[in-house]
């Protein structure tokens, strides 16, 4: 099948590895202390949290759908997690289960939406990202979640968050280096492996993905294709919730001001997934890369004393030459779209 | 001898490989309507869309009045005189939009000024509305008017343009029998305005009450042009459908037990129930046109929709699928009709195509799957259905139609199953494939019955043991495939033969 050398194919399947390491090249000679274990980690733990995300509404785009509300999912669970321990005085687990549970019921909701009501999936969870905006405020009257804050009926709150919640976006692991892992980069690398084998290695993964390419002969082929679009949103519910969980755990409050980029992040990295290889479609690997890739250039660009706000500039322009190679460069091997 | 309106020669028309119009030549005189008939894939819709501008033809020439006429683009069709009522009627009208924007829609497009002037609009409206003899005001939306007013708000838009030719397709398809007569009246006096008509349908009624010529399409060639005074109905059929006795060479073997045995089936409100029974060892072939109900029989044996009345049993249990996937875990498999549209996966590799109804088959500990397996059975098809690639791990999409087709029949091939319907497996496929194809077809089809739904009389002659013969949404006849009385089979296909009597013999055939 390989006939020989062909740049244009070489450039479709590894222009943006290669893109990547030569950033990671190029920060280095400008900036030695760019290529450490600290800094690494430091880029692993600053797209923990949208990486998660973004592996959950990747689930999403294999069966041809979308996810809008996983930002506002993320922020619900992160102020479910403080209210659960702050004020209902839960412990670590409970409120753990509960903020997965919501994630789960609002992914299962927003399947229904689109599936048996028949609300363009776009439409129905942008819908729901309102309606969670909304409702995590609504207990508190709009102010944040900390311990000894005022309560509506004017006495204090006296919960604490349990040391344990707090572990899961505190602690680190020593590896080589003392205090060097953060849990959370455990558990964007752990959930990394697991979406990854689920879509790409079993059966439920090749049913989604042909759910994606043609829901119709799916169907036909006696594949429950509503049943699948349900759980692609319920696993991307999850996964949001699980990132709430973290932030709230790293902040240590519910923090109603927080959040507001883990959306567009997050679908950016799915986004820019799609050129990752050449895939030209959603991928848990490329989605992975992606979150890496925007990390490694804002932290990059942050030790060269960048301004914080070319940060939004730079990731657009990801975004926009990542879009390029996947649609206009992959296009022209003839892939079929419809 | 009316004049000419259009006049096509020599249209040829590719897509890739495929040779879709293979030199049309073709007259449409003015004041007339000729009727034009053909199978699923004989090139009707190519011609019409090169007509009306939409695709540009690789050669040969039209002439409208006797000026070359080439459109470029659908507005320079519509320019020059000729118009288009589509079969799916909300494709000529914005239903947001009230009815007077609607009848000048195109004025709208292509007009100067910025600003509407709504009380000339709805004056012009009504105008144009009269001239078709449709009632309704002017500042109603669209979407609000029933399916035949919408129909005529798109024809009227379109006599707004002093049409040459107008081309209905299947335009009666979702009217009431009092908005077809209708509508048939308009006709009539488009007729009279001199206007040539083409007009698309498979309703014998309709091309009874209309037709004044009938042209039959076959393999995007001409077949047969009708015309006279007694048009040869049958005749027009059968050049459509073809048939050219090859060297039919089919041995029928006994039939073995009922797998499938139906009664008192209804497929749709008003038609004649019917029974069915298919036996084990044996491979069915329904005939008929479009529209005759032959995907409705195989829905509803699939699970897709269910039968509106009949009891149906599988091996003697009663047999009442939910849904597709029903179906298949009792052993029913089914491949759709249109393959692109309803049976490949394109993001898919060969082996990944062949696979995908049986995934469990292949899977490993928690779900994960098997590759080694998946290669295997894919690797077996392959070589049993004699699939040209370069392996199982090719992109079904750079194949050719036929391989293609050959990969989506080999998914079901895979897997024992008591009944295997198959709708129009030939379709968009070149001969030689289609003998291939359908000799592997009745290789496999011990232990099972196979129900094959064929668009042309020479397929069903090539594969079946038994033909029936669908119309109206119900079974006109069966002929076991040994000397068969073709100008019955003819007659059954157009409903011009008188109904058998009493159904209930017709499923046991032999």
């Amino acid at each position: 099948m390989s006939r020989g050398f062909d740049p244009v194919e070489f450039g479709i399947r590894y222009g943006f590895l290669l893109l990547m390491a030569g950033l990671i090249v190029g920060f280095s000679v400008a900036q030695p202390a760019f290529m450490s274990a600290r800094s690494a980690v430091f880029i692993f733990q600053s797209v923990a949290i949208t990486g998660i995300l973004a592996l959950g509404v990747t689930a999403t785009l294999v069966v041809g759908g979308f996810d809008l509300s996983i930002g506002a999912v993320a922020t619900s669970s992160m102020m479910l997690a403080a209210y659960a321990q702050v004020i209902w005085q839960l412990g670590a687990i409970e409120a753990v289960a509960l903020c997965l549970l919501m994630g789960a019921a609002v992914g299962y909701i927003n399947g229904v939406l689109i599936v048996k009501m028949r609300v363009p999936d776009l439409l129905a969870t942008l819908g729901m990202m309102f309606l969670l905006m909304g409702l995590q405020r609504i207990p508190t009257e709009g102010n944040s979640i900390s311990t000894g804050m005022a309560l509506p009926d004017g006495s204090n709150a006296t919960g604490t968050f349990s040391p344990s919640f707090l572990m899961l976006g505190r602690h680190r692991l020593d590896v080589v280096i003392e205090n060097l892992l953060p849990l959370s980069v455990v558990f964007l690398i752990a959930i990394a492996v697991l979406i990854w084998i689920f879509l790409e290695m079993t059966r439920h993964g090749r049913i989604m993905y042909a759910i994606g390419s043609n829901d119709r002969a799916a169907a036909l082929a006696g594949i429950d294709v509503n049943g699948y679009r349900i759980l692609a949103y319920v696993i991307s519910g999850t996964l949001a919730s699980f990132g709430g969980i973290l932030l709230a755990a790293r902040l240590g409050r519910g923090d109603v001001a927080s959040g507001n980029n883990l959306l567009l992040d997050a679908v950016a990295a799915a986004l820019i997934g799609f050129a990752v290889l050449g895939a030209a479609k959603p991928n848990a690997f490329g989605t992975a890369i992606g979150a890496l890739f925007v990390g490694i250039l804002l932290q990059g660009l942050t030790m060269l004393n960048a301004p914080y706000y070319t940060q939004d500039f730079i990731k657009g322009a990801v975004l926009v030459i990542a879009l390029v190679f996947t649609f206009a460069l992959s296009g022209r091997r003839g892939r079929a779209r419809h | 001898m009316p004049a000419n309106a259009i006049a096509i020669a020599g249209l040829t028309k590719s897509f890739a490989r495929n040779r879709v119009l293979r030199g049309i030549d073709l007259t449409l005189p003015a004041g007339q309507v000729t009727v034009l008939m053909g199978a699923n894939g004989a090139g009707k819709s190519t011609l019409v869309k090169i007509l009306c501008g939409v695709f540009r033809p690789d050669g040969g020439s039209v002439m409208l009045g006797g000026r070359p006429f080439a459109p470029a683009a659908p507005v320079d069709a519509l320019r020059a005189g000729v118009v288009t009522v589509h079969q799916n009627i909300n494709e000529g009208v914005a239903p947001d939009l009230d009815v007077a924007s609607n009848l000048l829609l195109d004025d709208l497009a292509s007009g100067s000024g910025f600003f509407l002037n709504r009380r000339r609009m709805r004056e012009e409206g009504r105008r144009i509305a009269d001239a078709v003899g449709l009632d309704v005001a002017m500042g109603r939306e669209v979407a609000s008017l029933s399916l035949a007013d919408r129909q005529l708000v798109s024809i009227a838009r379109a006599m707004a343009h002093r049409p040459r030719l107008m081309i209905l397709d299947e335009p009666t398809s979702s009217l009431s029998a009092a908005e077809t007569e209708r509508l048939f009246a308009l006709i009539e006096q488009l007729k009279a305005e001199g206007v040539a008509i083409l007009y698309i349908s498979h309703r014998m009624s309709d091309i009874r009450r209309l037709a004044d010529r009938i042209v039959s399409m076959r393999d995007g060639q001409i077949s047969g042009t009708f015309e006279g005074r007694d048009l040869d109905y049958a005749g027009a059929v059968r050049a459509m459908l073809g048939h050219e006795i090859t060297e039919v060479d089919i041995r029928i073997p006994d039939a073995g037990g009922a797998v499938i045995e139906a009664a008192g089936m209804r497929l749709r409100e008003g038609a004649r129930p019917f029974d069915l029974t298919l036996r084990e060892n044996e491979v069915v072939a329904v005939a008929g046109l479009v529209g005759s109900g032959k995907s409705a029989l195989a829905e509803a044996l699939f699970g897709v929709s269910a039968p509106v009345s009949g009891e149906m049993s599988l091996d003697g249990k009663p047999f009442r699928p939910k849904s597709p996937g029903d179906a298949v875990r009792q052993g029913v498999f089914h491949l759709s009709k249109d393959r692109l549209r309803n049976a490949v996966i394109p993001d898919f590799d060969i082996a990944r195509n062949i696979t995908l109804p049986f995934l469990s088959r292949h899977q490993g500990a928690l779900s994960i799957m098997r590759r080694g397996s998946e290669r295997a059975t894919a690797a077996r098809m392959i070589d049993m259905m004699g699939v040209v690639c370069q392996g199982p791990r090719d992109e079904i999409l750079t194949l050719s139609g036929g391989n293609q087709q050959k990969v989506v029949v080999a998914r079901w091939l895979a897997e024992p199953c008591r009944l295997l319907i198959l709708d129009e497996p030939f379709q968009g496929v070149d001969i030689e494939a289609r003998r291939d194809i359908g000799r592997r077809i009745r290789d496999s089809a011990a232990d099972r019955a196979t129900l094959v739904l064929c668009a042309e009389i020479d397929e069903a002659l090539e594969i079946a043991d038994r033909i029936l013969v669908m119309s109206e949404h119900s079974i006109a006849g069966a002929h076991r495939n040994a000397e068969i009385d073709l100008d019955l089979l003819m007659a059954q296909v157009t409903d011009t033969a008188p109904p058998p009597s009493g159904g209930a013999q017709l499923g046991v055939g032999t």
